[in-house]
């Protein structure tokens, strides 16, 4: 990923002097950057180990110097609860559908945007982008009443449908963007060559979008897992089997009262999913693909 | 556990499979109809699926609201656009529109700059992955964990008490007092505050995507204008940045949107008060504690029509885009 930058001739030019000083500059910036992005996560995780007494009492620093006096209580605490390996297992069966569906119908709009002469191609895909901006709190009871007419209120149906609804403006909006700019000349001999559209589609612009579906694919997965408010009415007290890790944390924190000593730990737990999803989803992000394919 | 067993079968399985299935029936079903209408049938047998979503899950509502709009709180009467009227002409409403102008300009030119900062220069680091996962942390965090962690960062204690906020210590080690950052109102601190914790959330969100976007660009194009002598700014001013600006207008739009909407931040961390609100939360307010969903359509409405200039500078992306490729 980084050898672009370290392989190349070096020789050829001059300033090596102002080359190093850069390269200096450079890591100097990302270093604070990095500082400054990671330390109220930090403090966060500190006082997550910390006794709730002393969380109060004084800066999350204090839990790194001695007496250390650090605890798994508010772990322990929140892997007790009740029904939280099942919350676990259904935010799952929510997440996983609610991510690949909007990316596969968006992915079909994107690619007729994209490639597909049409008259009010363009009108239409503004009115879609212009969807963003609709507050999510004024469709709930209209969606609930028909959700209820049609029977389907707190099965996990019912959350994918309401999710791809909710994700697609921005899933197709990401996707045209980048499937627009793919070079025309692949599609246009792939034409020539006799390929359908659906061979099109499956062989050259989803190969060639990965890095940005892996994109798509982390928000979706993130929007979805760290929802609260949408599984909440369209699930919520028809099926409380299905409800997600997010309400049941939720609740443990109302449970609480404030008790947001315990919030720490919660909050990491249901973290640690998202970021597996991020590192393993990271490989995509590289360099030349759209370069590849086209020379292939 | 049977039904469990059936539902992850349906999940990996069978929701790829039937999307999967759609698009190439379109295929079979076209060939029932005569080469020349294929083509303009097909587009639309494409969009179809988003379209129904897209229909029943915001048009349908959206619709129902501008409705809602002109009725009076109860929804019995028309009132006309006595609920705009008054938004417009409301101390609060109009502060918080203020607000939402703070929001809009500072979130976008904080999240974008940053964002395109560490993805050009994380291009040319050996930890890069390091460094774009720790940006993306914030991301991955929930809002009420988000709401947490930033008031430890702002927690403010009386001058002389211990400061267990981390930035209130900090200024003390430096021997300067301790702010109120949630409270104090000058030059709207308490506003910029809250950009400051959605800016640390979302600049993950910008990096991902110009990184996606910057990784698409042929390498040789570099490599060439480096080997002709260009130095590493008149690259990115020259090549760089213009393959770019469709990305970034995308990351802008969203970005805007997203603080157009603003809202869990403020409702978490100030419920609005001392003069943060933002729109969003004012429309929260009128639906659930006034139960005034005649206004509260007006204020989302209101939402809609902010859009447009960002939708009009979209067509001519569009446009130039076309143009070129």
């Amino acid at each position: 990923m980084t050898t672009a930058a370290s392989t190349r001739p070096r020789g050829a030019r001059p300033g090596w002097f102002a080359r190093a000083r850069g390269r200096v500059g450079v890591h100097a910036v990302l270093a604070i950057l990095m500082i400054v992005w990671l330390l109220p996560t930090v403090g966060l995780l500190v006082n997550s180990f910390r006794q709730p007494a002393a969380v109060s009492a004084s800066g999350w620093w204090e839990g790194l110097t001695p007496p250390y006096d650090l605890t798994l209580e508010n772990y322990a605490h929140v892997l007790a609860r009740n029904g939280i390996a099942d919350a676990f297992i259904n935010s799952l069966f929510i997440t996983i559908p609610a991510t690949v569906i909007p990316i596969l119908v968006a992915a079909f709009a994107a690619y007729a945007f994209s490639w597909m002469e049409f008259r009010g191609r363009n009108l239409l895909f503004v009115v879609v982008v212009g969807l963003l901006v609709v507050p999510l709190q004024t469709t709930l009871i209209p969606i609930l009443r028909l959700f209820a007419s049609l029977g389907i209120n707190g099965q996990f149906l019912a959350v994918w449908l309401a999710h791809t609804g909710y994700g697609l403006p921005f899933a197709i909006y990401l996707l045209r963007n980048y499937m627009g700019g793919l070079p025309r000349e692949v599609f246009e001999s792939a034409a020539i060559d006799g390929a359908s559209p659906v061979t099109s589609f499956f062989r050259l612009a989803l190969p060639m979008s990965v890095p940005v579906i892996a994109a798509l694919a982390i928000f979706q997965f993130l929007f979805v897992w760290n929802d609260l408010l949408v599984s909440l009415i369209y699930i919520g007290a028809a099926n409380p089997d299905n409800l997600p890790l997010t309400v049941n944390l939720a609740n443990l924190v109302n449970s609480l009262g404030g008790g947001w000593q315990a919030l720490g730990a919660a909050a990491f737990l249901s973290m640690a999913l998202p970021l597996v999803v991020f590192f393993s989803l990271q490989r995509f992000f590289v360099r030349g693909i759209v370069g590849g394919s086209v020379k292939g | 556990m049977d039904d469990r067993l059936i539902t992850a079968i349906v999940v990996v399985v069978g929701v790829p499979g039937v999307l999967v299935g759609y698009i190439w029936g379109t295929e079979q079903v076209l060939r029932l109809f005569g080469g020349r209408m294929q083509p303009r049938i097909r587009p639309w047998l494409w969009l179809l699926p988003a379209l129904g979503f897209l229909g029943v899950f915001l048009v349908y509502p959206t619709i129902g609201t501008i409705i809602r709009s002109l009725q009076d709180k109860a929804g019995t009467e028309f009132v006309g656009l006595a609920n705009y009227a008054w938004f417009f002409s409301n101390d609060n409403a109009l502060s918080a529109l203020k607000n939402n102008v703070l929001w809009v300009v500072f979130l976008t030119v904080f999240t974008v700059g940053i964002g395109l900062l560490i993805s050009v220069l994380v291009d040319r680091v050996r930890y890069e992955s390091v460094a774009k996962s720790v940006i993306f942390v914030p991301l991955a965090v929930s809002m009420v964990a988000a709401g947490v962690i930033w008031k430890f960062m702002y927690e403010y204690r009386p001058p002389g008490e211990v400061q267990i906020g981390t930035l209130n210590a900090a200024l003390g080690a430096v021997g300067t007092g301790p702010v109120a950052f949630l409270q104090a109102q000058d030059f709207s601190m308490n506003t910029f505050a809250l950009i400051a914790v959605m800016t640390w959330m979302w600049t993950g969100f910008a990096m991902v995507i110009i990184s996606a976007a910057l990784k698409a660009i042929n390498p040789e194009l570099l490599e060439a204008a480096r080997m002709d002598g260009a130095n590493e700014w008149q690259v990115f001013r020259g090549i760089i940045f213009p393959l770019l600006v469709p990305t970034l207008a995308v990351v802008s739009t969203t970005i805007v949107i997203t603080a157009l909407k603003a809202f869990d931040v403020v409702y978490t961390m100030t419920s609005g008060n001392l003069e943060t609100d933002v729109i969003a939360n004012l429309m929260i307010k009128q639906m659930f504690s006034f139960g005034d969903f005649g206004r509260a359509s007006a204020i989302a409405v209101v939402l809609l029509l902010a859009i447009v200039p960002i939708m009009l500078f979209n067509i001519r992306q569009f446009r130039s885009q076309e143009a070129v490729r």
